[in-house]
């Protein structure tokens, strides 16, 4: 039994980051007409929107992610060994950088059309269309599922696949009779991140003006600062968001499938049909991320001799960024270590309950985290401003809303799970023994998190840092609802540039962002895929 | 072991504190600073929704005539008046500075201005580029007009911004979304004009014709030169722009609604905070920048039109000719602004 601060804090964590949540959720519980009203003939659109983008973007993910993953994962063909690790590398492209070098580059008064008009005479599909948003999404998020699909295949026994063998199924039957159901529960964990990341994006869809309910909630809120009716769309987002980890959860089931003896025997792909195979690789990691990498280097380029972002507010655009992402890399991963420390001391069900449920922030759209930390910052400046009114007869002003403070606490909400799950991983593996002997020669909890814990989870709480830190370098909505006014980050830098064409202006900071996706890229890499 | 720790531990504190000493020293001189030494040295602080990079060169020349220093915060004009609203009367901000009339309707109306009784500004301004109760001023002209693609069309077919509605208009007209205050704003005229009924109508008509949607006034006139469509409807400064890099585009501008009441003409426009604290630095400023000088600088850098009528514009857009304006107060922007954004909503304009 844990008494004192140490039984305390893992609740007050657990508030702390489910509070603007849980307020999010009491909107979906109280609807109201009314607002609903207000939004007119948007409401229902935006829902058929988000509704079709998941779909389509599940659906685009699922098959690059799966084709890929069992290329690589089943054959040997040109390149096959480059490909295996290149492939991950679109998850360094935030979608709406390739949303807007696609907008740049694929709409019609584009280079792309353009000579695809001149050359070959063909017009284009319209770029600025929901099937635009379906191609740029599937492009940057497939490898989440390529990732976790190529982790499932790469365990299937040998023994499964020869039964393949002697059933003489072809290399498109193993799949989807053997290789596919026995990685569901991989593939679906992969489809649920890719689907939450289309739920979070708005750029993209405004770009391409396919209103769903994240650009919905930036219309009403950035444009008319309606407060109200941007928490119902939330509440209506955090549903969607819901029902895919419900979906996924299912597709999981209880279903555990073990294979003993992994590694299966790759087959020789040659001559056209190995051709083929890496064209198709080629084709992909071209598309998703070498284009957009070379157009914003041609442009930074450009850009040298009559900058339209001069270099000094390029500087402080990335000194912001920079600070925002290491500020709050530090608070989630101190939140994480005491939460996951304390409890593998010990702990009631239901703090652990509670630890799993701070952190579902993840699952929860950037949009709905920002105006759920939005609602609940400004109740808690009013309250402070009242209380010190009557007690002290002074009023501090707005100490959380619209100041870093409130931003750094929104970005906690949203990425502590990561660091969460880095930490607890790599403490699960400390012997009970070390904790208990620690406990039994009479160290108070937090000591043992302190002295022996953290320090001997020092890989995992590294990851997690940097894990977030990625994340809130690339963060969009939460920094537009909640930023400080007029203080511009990267990622706003370029969204503000590209929503005016200014290419160029948006192309190095944008850069900056896809240099900082490698990261965690190469992260996994080295961890071997 | 041990040494790992204190490492760590050494980090983990060397980053707070770079990270902490960035995010302080960043906003100190934006509010307390501005807000301490105003007074002395003669300061104005200035909320700008004018693009950034517009507005540096024009401040520094103010700066040398006057001595008066212009510190500024850049933010869109939504984000301004939410500011406002929440500082309330311990603003820094002395002057708002908004790109639509619509939006310098609306935060007259939540109170946020003040009146400002000016000969200069009354004898600069015409009456319809400014609030009838003095809490805020144009400063420039912006146009918002039809493009064409000279190659396809010829002048004689454009007419009006309603024509636009007719059949023979499909599939060759590029619009900006409803998510912009600038088509708010042109909607917003069409009510004046002609009722919500009739203008519904012609926003429905525009949709049947189904055009492409750019949030873009460059991209817009890039895809009318590309012949992605025929015709579009931006603001003129952005063909002016466009025009003065690469002369041959094969765009030209028309002049809409000739014949009636004139083309749609919006500001940038400012006024004075209701709490500024340099009120008489801020009228000056106001008044500086609808002179000769000011005008000048604030209207050529961006190829704007100057509102003073004794101001000549930028010889590229003199050379467009004069023009018909519609006489209404700009005011009526603001004021229809939610009508126009419903309306759009139900005709299923983007």
């Amino acid at each position: 039994m844990l008494r004192g601060a140490a039984g305390i804090l893992p609740l007050f964590i657990f508030l702390l980051v489910a509070l603007p949540v849980l307020k999010v959720l009491a909107e979906v519980a109280v609807p109201s007409l009314e607002t609903w009203r207000s939004l007119g003939p948007l409401l229902p659109l935006m829902l058929r929107n988000t509704l079709l983008l998941l779909l389509g973007v599940g659906a685009g993910s699922f098959l690059l992610g799966v084709s890929l993953a069992w290329l690589t994962a089943a054959y040997r063909f040109p390149g096959s060994r480059y490909f295996e690790v290149l492939l991950i590398l679109p998850l360094a492209v935030p979608t709406y950088v390739l949303g807007y070098v696609y907008m740049a580059t694929f709409d019609y008064a584009g280079p792309f059309s353009t000579a695809a008009r001149q050359l070959l005479g063909i017009t284009l599909p319209e770029i600025r269309s929901g099937y635009g948003a379906v191609a740029v999404m599937s492009l940057v998020l497939y490898p989440y599922v390529y990732v976790m699909a190529r982790a499932g295949f790469r365990q299937l026994s040998r023994a499964s696949m020869d039964v393949c063998r002697v059933m003489g199924y072809t290399g498109l039957e193993t799949l989807i009779k053997v290789a596919l159901p026995l990685s569901r529960p991989a593939v679906a964990a992969g489809m649920a991140l890719v689907m939450m990341e289309a739920l979070t994006d708005f750029a993209t869809v405004r770009f391409f003006n396919f209103p769903t309910l994240s650009e919905g909630i930036i219309r009403v809120w950035y444009g008319r600062m309606n407060l109200q009716a941007a928490m119902e769309l939330a509440g209506l987002l955090l549903l969607f968001a819901l029902a895919v980890v419900s979906v996924e959860h299912r597709l999981r089931g209880r279903a555990q499938y073990f294979q003993t003896g992994g590694g299966m025997e790759k087959k020789h792909l040659r001559g056209t049909r190995g051709a083929a195979a890496a064209f198709f690789c080629t084709s992909v990691l071209f598309l998703a991320f070498l284009l957009p990498v070379l157009q914003l280097t041609l442009w930074a380029l450009e850009e040298t001799s009559a900058p339209s972002t001069s270099l000094e507010m390029y500087l402080q655009l990335l000194s912001r960024s920079l600070s925002l992402a290491v500020a709050a890399a530090l608070v989630c991963v101190l939140l994480a270590t005491v939460l996951a420390g304390v409890l593998q001391l010990g702990g009631s069900r239901i703090m652990r309950r509670l630890a799993g449920l701070s952190t579902m922030g993840y699952a929860v759209p950037g949009a709905a985290v920002g105006v759920g930390a939005l609602s609940v910052l400004s109740s808690f400046d009013r309250w402070l401003n009242s209380l010190l009114e009557g007690t002290l007869g002074f009023t501090p002003g707005l100490l959380a809303t619209g100041t870093v403070l409130g931003l750094i606490y929104a970005y906690t909400v949203k990425f502590m799970t990561i660091a969460y799950s880095a930490v607890d991983s790599s403490m699960s593996r400390i012997t009970p023994s070390i904790t208990g002997a620690a406990r039994s020669l009479g160290a108070r909890p937090l000591e043992v998190v302190t002295r022996i814990q953290a320090p001997m989870a020092v890989p995992g709480i590294a990851a997690g840092a940097v894990l977030v830190f990625v994340d809130v370098m690339k963060e969009l909505p939460i920094t537009l609802i909640l930023r400080p006014f007029g203080y511009d980050t990267l990622a706003v830098w370029v969204w503000q540039m590209a929503a005016e064409s200014m290419w160029g202006g948006a192309a190095l900071p944008a850069l900056t962002i896809v240099l900082a996706g490698v990261i965690p890229v190469a992260y996994i890499i080295r961890r071997g895929v | 072991m041990k040494e790992m720790r204190r490492a760590l531990a050494v980090l983990a504190g060397f980053l707070l504190l770079v990270t902490a000493g960035c995010l302080t020293v960043e906003q100190k001189p934006a509010e307390e600073e501005g807000v301490a030494e105003a007074r002395e040295k003669g300061v104005v602080y200035v909320y700008s929704a004018r693009h950034y990079g517009q507005m540096e060169p024009v401040f520094e020349e103010f700066m040398k005539e006057t001595g008066i220093e212009v510190r500024f915060t850049f933010g869109k004009d939504a984000e301004i008046r939410e500011r406002l609203k929440a500082e309330g009367r311990f603003t820094p901000a002395d002057v708002y500075i908004a790109v639509d009339a619509g939006n310098l309707w609306l935060a007259a109306q939540e109170g946020l201005l003040q009146p400002v009784e000016s000969e200069v500004l009354e004898r600069n301004i015409p009456a319809n580029f400014r609030d009838p109760e003095n809490r805020w001023f144009g400063l420039t002209m912006r146009v918002r007009t039809l493009v064409y693609n000279t190659e396809r069309v010829s002048p004689e077919e454009l007419s009006t911004y309603e024509d636009l509605a007719d059949p023979r208009w499909k599939d060759r007209l590029c619009l900006r979304p409803s998510t912009k205050v600038y088509t708010q704003s042109l909607v917003s005229s069409l009510i004046a004009a002609h009722g919500e009924d009739k203008a519904e109508e012609i926003v429905r008509g525009w949709v049947e014709n189904n055009p492409r949607f750019i949030d873009s006034d460059t991209r817009i006139i890039e895809t009318v030169a590309a012949g992605g469509c025929d015709v579009g409807v931006v603001m003129h400064y952005y063909l002016a722009r466009l025009l003065d890099r690469n002369p041959d585009l094969p765009v030209r501008i028309f002049w809409a609604n000739q014949e009636d009441r004139g083309v749609h003409v919006n500001i940038v426009g400012a006024g004075v905070t209701r709490y500024a604290k340099n009120r008489d630095e801020a009228v000056k400023l106001i008044e500086w920048l609808s002179s000769e000088k000011g005008q000048r600088l604030f209207a050529d850098g961006n190829f704007e039109y100057p509102i003073n009528p004794e101001v000549e514009p930028h010889p590229l857009v003199k050379g467009w000719g004069e023009f018909r304006i519609d006489p209404i107060n700009v005011a009526e922007y603001g004021r229809l602004q939610a009508k126009a954004i419903h309306l759009m909503e139900r005709a299923g304009y983007r």
